[in-house]
């Protein structure tokens, strides 16, 4: 087990190294600076200067390995765009509003998605098995920001129950929209895996030996049927990460909420290059950490599985 | 019917009307369709899209006014009779709008199922079938770009891509950049989906063809001296097709909510082409003042999405009859 996880976290490196060079290939190769666009064009001189303050003038590959040597001790080079925050503190100061959300809005999919699915499986065929679908579909189907648009419209600008915008922390009703715009697509996937799964799992013979010691159907469901049905649904934690993560970038975008996926955002239409790749990083590792995760819980949920 | 095949005698007439048999024997696409049109949502979710192709088609007539027709005189007006969803902040009409909207999404969509048909089924075909090397090529590309969030990915080519062609070097670069500035920034968005969009369907294909490889068919098909392109195409392809038709139905809302989401960001279409994106983008920034003009874009969005996943689940559960639960 150790020796497995050891090997797991060694192979991140390789991959990580993959994708890092990738993108900063791609921002490297991209023409064009972020001074170039402004209405007053600067001097030359400046232009030069500061290309030389950004290293912008070394060699490629020199810059490519300072890069990589200043990551590998956390930091990540200045921002283009923000004189006074370096890449690593922009990042800093974003990642824990965007990480709380994300975490909410996980927890958010789980208490919701599981029991929805749950209940479809059990009223299979039922009004409240096609209702549940028509929810599930929904989160699948609609992009995060349409969710959060029109999240706002009823509940802020319909009702005026909710704030139209804004971060106070995680416990102020600020946090409810983007919780609810981010969390609903994870909510369907695991609903739509939980129903899929519980469903095959009820068919099976230990479903019917309990069926047969006279259990009743709610201890069936719960013990027996949903410890076996979750196993699958564990595979789809990596997709919800992803989900949380392009969700962020808009909700965060529309709700002005100071997060990491507005300031991925940012980068991009700012041009901001250093922390484009920095924040691409970030979310690189924090995939591959998920990834793993979820193979190891694959061991604790089902003992037949073995790591070599 | 005189002539005897295969020295069977001939059934000798029906002789009343009946004992025709009332079925006709089986097959996978009449089934299928009988199927798709018992399941009510794929039925609504069918007429939808088909009403939304015509709408698209025919936009110069049914849409009220040109989209880009401005009446600074009524600006963001709600809903009337002149206006069925009002105007916007330079009193361009929304249904209008809407409606010439429809052309993107569609367009976005009809290119997506090339990719898949053009670049996913055939990649996948060949790696599942020639193994080696391409396969290993194929496959690790697929797992790599599948390990990332598509519009992360997506996001970070347009980027690159944008800058390119801001200021292209080269007399093809330069061609491309004036597609795209013809079609209002489309092309970008549609090179950005073909890094992505392929991926699932190869990935699938493949594995369809690494089990049908094995098959007695497939073996049979070789003995009596099949080429590898006659096999491919003539017993394989067809083999794969009922989950690439599930697959490519499935990436199609994916596809349009991607062009959508680039161009609310300002990284798509860009404005006076009405994509459903950009309307959103412009509600955004009026809504507090003007919801309407966010709800509507953002309704016919949604509604044109989920009409998509419903036809995508109602040609599953149509075309894979193992899949089918009771």
């Amino acid at each position: 087990m150790t020796t497995y996880v050891l090997r797991r976290l060694l192979w991140m490196i390789p991959s990580l190294f993959v994708v890092f060079t990738l993108t900063f290939v791609v921002v490297h190769a991209t023409p064009g600076s972020p001074w170039d666009e402004s209405d007053k064009p600067l001097p030359e001189a400046v232009k030069v200067n500061l290309a030389h303050q950004y290293h912008l003038d070394d060699p490629l590959p020199k810059q490519y390995v300072d890069y990589l040597i200043n990551a590998l001790h956390g930091d990540l080079g200045p921002s283009y765009r923000s004189v006074e925050r370096s890449v690593s503190e922009i990042i800093g100061a974003t990642l824990p509003v965007s990480a709380q959300i994300g975490l909410a809005s996980m927890l958010f999919a789980l208490v919701v998605g599981v029991p929805l699915g749950a209940l479809a499986a059990v009223k299979h065929n039922t009004w409240i098995d096609y209702a549940s679908s028509l929810v599930t579909v929904t989160g699948l189907a609609t992009p995060p920001f349409v969710r959060v648009s029109l999240l706002i419209v009823f509940f802020s600008l319909a009702l005026g129950w909710l704030p139209t915008g804004g971060w106070e922390g995680i416990f102020d009703v600020r946090s409810i929209i983007p919780i609810l715009a981010i969390g609903s697509g994870p909510a369907a996937i695991l609903a739509r895996y939980t129903r899929s799964s519980l469903l095959e799992v009820r068919g099976q013979d230990f479903i019917r030996t309990a069926r047969a010691k006279g259990l009743t159907e709610t201890a069936i469901v719960v013990a027996h049927a949903m410890k076996n049905a979750l196993i699958p649904v564990v595979t789809v934690a990596g997709v919800t990460l992803a989900n949380v993560i392009t969700g962020a970038f808009f909700v965060e975008r529309i709700y002005s909420v100071p997060g990491i996926g507005r300031q991925f955002v940012d980068s991009v239409t700012g041009r901001d290059y250093p922390l484009l790749l920095g924040i691409v990083l970030v979310f690189a590792l924090l995939i591959s950490l998920v990834n793993l995760i979820v193979d190891l819980s694959y061991g604790f949920l089902d003992p037949r599985i073995r790591y070599r | 019917m005189t002539t005897v095949k295969g020295g069977f005698a001939p059934l000798a007439p029906p002789r009343f009307a009946t004992e025709v048999p009332m079925r006709r024997p089986a097959n996978l696409w009449r089934d299928a369709w009988h199927r798709l049109t018992r399941n009510r949502a794929a039925v609504v979710s069918l007429v939808y899209v088909a009403l939304l192709v015509l709408v698209a088609i025919f936009a110069s007539v049914v849409a009220p006014y040109p989209f880009q027709r401005q009446d600074l005189e009524s600006t963001d007006l709600g809903p009337s009779a002149a206006h069925l969803l009002g105007t916007d902040g330079l009193g361009r009409d929304e249904l209008s709008r809407l409606v010439y909207g429809s052309r993107i999404s569609l367009a976005v969509a009809l290119v997506d199922v090339l990719i898949v048909l053009v670049v996913g089924v055939p990649l996948g075909l060949m790696a599942g079938f020639f193994g080696r090397w391409l396969d290993v090529l194929v496959m690790r590309t697929v797992d790599v770009l599948l390990a990332f969030p598509n519009l992360l990915l997506v996001i970070v080519v347009i980027t690159y891509l944008r800058a390119v062609l801001d200021q292209p070097s080269g007399p093809i670069l330069a061609l491309v950049g004036a597609l795209d500035g013809i079609t209002g920034g489309l092309l970008g968005v549609f090179i950005a989906l073909g890094l992505v969009s392929w991926l699932t369907v190869a990935r699938l294909v493949r594995g369809q063809v690494l089990s049908l490889r094995e098959k007695e068919f497939i073996e049979a098909a070789r003995m009596i001296g099949s080429t590898d392109r006659r096999i491919i195409v003539r017993h394989l392809l067809p083999n794969t097709l009922a989950p690439v038709i599930v697959a490519a139905t499935f990436g199609i809302p994916g596809a349009i909510a991607t062009e959508a989401g680039l161009s609310f960001l300002g990284l798509g279409v860009r404005p006076p082409f009405p994509s459903w994106g950009i309307l959103i983008a412009e509600g955004v920034r009026n809504m507090r003042a003007f919801p309407h003009e966010l709800l509507f874009p953002a309704v016919i969005l949604a509604i044109t999405l989920i009409c998509f996943n419903f036809l995508g689940d109602g040609l599953r559960d149509a075309l894979d009859p193992k899949l089918k639960v009771d």
